[in-house]
């Protein structure tokens, strides 16, 4: 916000780079922040936004490129340093020890003694004294654990003051929090703007960037795509300079005539939520969009259907025949799989070769009287290797050193050697490059082609949108409503997503 | 297969260094014991790999080699069971147990590390209140049954015969082998042990893999208990088997399994516990080393070369990851 030409920027970052193996992450990245300045870094998953705030937190440091404080080029090699220059990260999974109360949270590592022992009074009575500026009225003798994410997160920034941070990074902090826990950190973050505290806001949440920010820099595959000044900021803005191309060629979709109904959902009751019915159908050819908020239970959902959480109740049929999932295989007999969201835990065994990740699921069918069939091994490797387009040096490398758009190659060709009848994917681009991401879009629209019937959950608006003929949203448990393609828009499914119904 | 190579390296140093200060190292009398004992403790060493392979861990094995290695005699001196029966038993009695731990670990979803404590209690208490902690013998009876452990298969133009133990460990360690690198629930093993997670999501039965490998283990365990009471006649209560988990557990470890789980090597298994052996003999062997400090040499060994290995590894994941970056930025 400052006009003043001779003062140099509180942050500067130039020409960062950083490279893990097999993925240029950052590539030559500037911006600035002034004093007292929201700058919101936006950009798809994978464009490099959370590498470049692990490297000004201090978490992970930069190949090549300075990063300078008023003026002053620093090394930001350790979060101590990054928190000694007062640069703070709030993460998008919080770093709190809900064990513990909340003046212990906020003075972690930093307690104030009474000869050998921690002074808890002086803790609880500058601790009221962060709570108020961020405008939270809880007791510090609270557990953290009790709390909810948006109270929370407001410990996590009330800590950042606590240690004079003159520079907030915040990523994704909206991505767990309800309606008014949103507003009231908005009023935060405005708020520690006029007392001139600066916040970098990363978030893929447009309406909320529009509201904030001062400022916009758009990162894609790694480069900087754009800046936006406060008057400049529209949606179709952001989105060009985010997608890069147009939206309508990203996402490429012919419609196919619906045939026989693949996946029915009747009255099926998760132990998540209990207290829900889910029912819906899924025809050949047809791809679903699965919406709502983190939290609404999707991921649950689909976990059920694949008998990794067993239904309560309710049927499932799949391709006409009723099964009740009590364990994954259960679900990939009858031909329906699921590409997990957490791909690194559940998707791919990490250490194991790409070959070994590609057969893993096909080996108990290609058996020979309980051997390896090592030549049905080696014939599926290749053939998904080139059919999915995995960029990998040889079927011995290890899925560890891929791409993360890789990793979900190889998490997909294992599924497409089971030829399957029903595809449930959940967060299926989450985390990859835009060349992936789109590659991966042509899959899901090729296998609907052949007849395939694919439900997909997604986070992002613009893929669901994009990608489906038809769209469930869920809201805590439920779906609250159904939206055909023709009358699919941001508005709709975020009404759906907070409970509301369309009128 | 390179992992092997470097505990290979080990056994082949401390056996040179071994033959050079003692005369009596080479010895057919000694060498032909050493071979015996190797394959004794390789058999319940490979059992315990299948375990450490899940990502688990069975500090039951010497309790179950007490159990049965006192029970087998019991049966048949003490309560005049044929041997067929009491083998029978053997066998019955550690597959319950493996199934046991299996169950409660997979099941329950109990940390092995507890069950298998528990085993290791339990067992051996049991065996000292089913014995009123007498030592077990088989006097001059079973001569015949006994030579499956002590006799020796002389073979034209060597010195000593191989003991038979050494034939059972190849075809425990051939029919290992085969299961754990040409199975389908071999591979299972070993995928589970990296991510247990990722091979249920790909279909995998894994509770039932695991309890598999809880099972080998136990079996193997009560095979060696009765190999090793056939070997040397008698069992007592109190100390038969004792810290034999430990050295079933270094043998694994030595031989390339990571307690991290999803990775072992049956010949690694035999060689790390070849070397333990050899360490052993050549504290006895060799005057200058005070036999009381037996322990400590061999935990001294087992620190340096899991230690090495590591420091191994680290050094060529840099050197690979600096090629790489060297590669990428060329690019």
């Amino acid at each position: 916000m400052s006009d003043d030409q001779n003062k140099p920027p509180l942050l500067e970052v130039r020409k960062v780079c950083k490279r893990f193996p097999g993925v240029r992450a950052l590539h030559e990245v500037s911006l600035a922040v002034a004093q007292g300045e929201v700058l919101a870094v936006i950009g798809e998953n994978g464009a490099g936004k959370s590498t470049l705030m692990k490297i000004l937190a201090g978490v992970q440091g930069q190949d090549i490129g300075d990063i300078l404080i008023d003026g002053k080029t620093v090394q930001l090699d350790s979060v101590e340093t990054a928190l000694a220059n007062g640069v703070s990260l709030i993460h998008q999974e919080l770093n709190l020890a809900d064990n513990l109360d909340v003046g212990a949270n906020i003075f972690l590592g930093r307690e104030p003694v009474k000869g050998l022992f921690i002074d808890r009074k002086r803790i609880h009575q500058d601790a009221r004294k962060y709570l108020e500026m961020v405008g939270l009225e809880v007791d510090p003798a609270t557990i953290v654990g009790e709390l909810t994410i948006g109270h929370q997160q407001m410990i996590e920034i009330a800590k950042a003051l606590s240690v004079d941070s003159r520079i907030l990074i915040m990523d994704e902090p909206t991505s767990s929090l309800s309606t008014k826990e949103t507003e009231s950190l908005f009023k935060v973050v405005k708020d520690l703007r006029s007392r001139g505290i600066s916040v970098i806001y990363i978030s893929h949440r447009l309406g909320e960037v529009k509201e904030l920010a001062d400022r916009v820099v758009v990162l894609r595959d790694g480069e900087n795509a754009g800046d936006l000044a406060r008057e400049e900021i529209d949606h179709d803005a952001m989105v060009k300079l985010m997608v890069g191309r147009d939206i309508s060629q990203f996402y490429s979709r012919t419609q196919h005539a619906p045939g026989d109904v693949m996946l029915e959902v009747d009255k099926v009751r998760t132990p998540v939520h209990p207290a829900h019915e889910l029912s819906f159908k899924v025809h050949a050819g047809e791809i679903v969009g699965m919406a709502g908020l983190v939290g609404a239970g999707r991921t649950e959902m689909l976990q059920t259907l694949f008998g990794v959480t067993p239904a309560l109740a309710g049927r499932i049929k799949v391709a006409g025949e009723e099964v009740q999932p009590q364990a994954p295989i259960d679900a990939i007999e009858l031909g329906m799989v699921l590409a997990p969201e957490d791909r690194k835990q559940q998707g791919v065994v990490l250490e194991m070769s790409v070959r070994d990740n590609l057969s893993l699921a096909s080996l108990r069918r290609d058996q020979n009287k309980g051997f390896l069939n090592r030549q049905k091994e080696r014939e599926i490797s290749a053939e998904m290797i080139g059919k999915m387009r995995v960029k990998t040096p040889t079927e011995h490398q290890i899925v560890q050193f891929l791409s993360g758009g890789n990793q979900q190659k190889v998490v997909l060709g294992k599924w497409l050697a089971m030829e399957p009848k029903v595809l449930l994917l959940d967060e299926p681009t989450r985390g990859i490059d835009v060349g992936a991401k789109q590659e991966i879009y042509k899959l899901m629209e090729e296998l609907a082609g052949r007849g395939v019937a694919i439900l997909f959950v997604s986070s992002e608006m613009e893929e669901v949108i994009g990608m489906s003929d038809r769209t469930l949203v869920m809201h805590e448990g439920c779906i609250t409503g159904e939206l055909p393609r023709d009358e699919l828009s941001e508005e709709s499914i975020m009404q759906l997503a907070t409970g509301k119904s369309l009128n | 297969m390179k992992k092997v190579l470097g505990i290979f390296g080990l056994l082949a140093a401390v056996f040179l260094i071994t033959a050079m200060a003692s005369d009596s190292f080479l010895k057919p009398y000694n060498l032909e014991n050493l071979i015996r004992r190797t394959a004794l403790f390789g058999i319940i060493g490979i059992g315990v790999a299948f375990v450490i392979i899940t990502g688990g861990i069975d500090l039951s094995i010497g309790s179950v080699v007490c159990l049965i290695g006192c029970g087998f005699p019991f049966m048949v001196m003490e309560l005049k069971w044929s041997v067929g029966l009491a083998v029978f038993v053997v066998f019955l009695a550690s597959l319950l147990i493996g199934l046991l731990h299996g169950t409660l670990v997979t099941k329950l979803r109990l940390q092995p590390f507890v069950v298998t404590l528990c085993g290791l209690l339990f067992y051996r208490g049991v065996t000292r209140g089913f014995t009123r902690d007498q030592t077990m013998g088989f006097r001059n009876e079973l001569g015949e049954f006994r030579k499956i452990a002590t006799a020796e298969i002389d073979i034209p133009g060597m010195a000593f015969g191989i003991p038979m133990p050494c034939i059972i460990l190849l075809i425990v360690a051939v029919l290992s082998g085969l299961f754990l690198n040409y199975t389908i629930y071999g591979r299972y093993l070993l995928a589970l042990g990296r991510n247990e997670q990722a091979a249920k999501y790909s279909g995998i039965n894994t509770d039932r893999m695991i309890m598999v490998a809880y099972v080998i283990c136990s079996l193997l365990a009560g095979l060696g208990g009765m190999l090793f009471v056939l070997d040397v006649g008698s069992a007592q209560p109190s100390d038969f088997g004792n810290f034999y988990e430990l050295y079933a557990i270094a043998a694994a470890v030595l031989g390339g399994c990571s307690l991290r789980g999803g990775e072992g090597y049956i010949t690694g298994v035999i060689i790390g516990a070849a070397l333990m052996q050899v360490l052993k003999n050549m504290i006895n062997l060799i005057d200058a080393i005070p036999t009381n400090i037996e322990y400590a040499v061999i935990g001294a060994v087992i620190l340096c070369g899991v230690a090495a290995d590591e420091v191994v590894k680290r050094a060529a994941a840099k050197r690979k990851a600096s090629r790489e970056f060297e590669a990428a930025k060329a690019s």
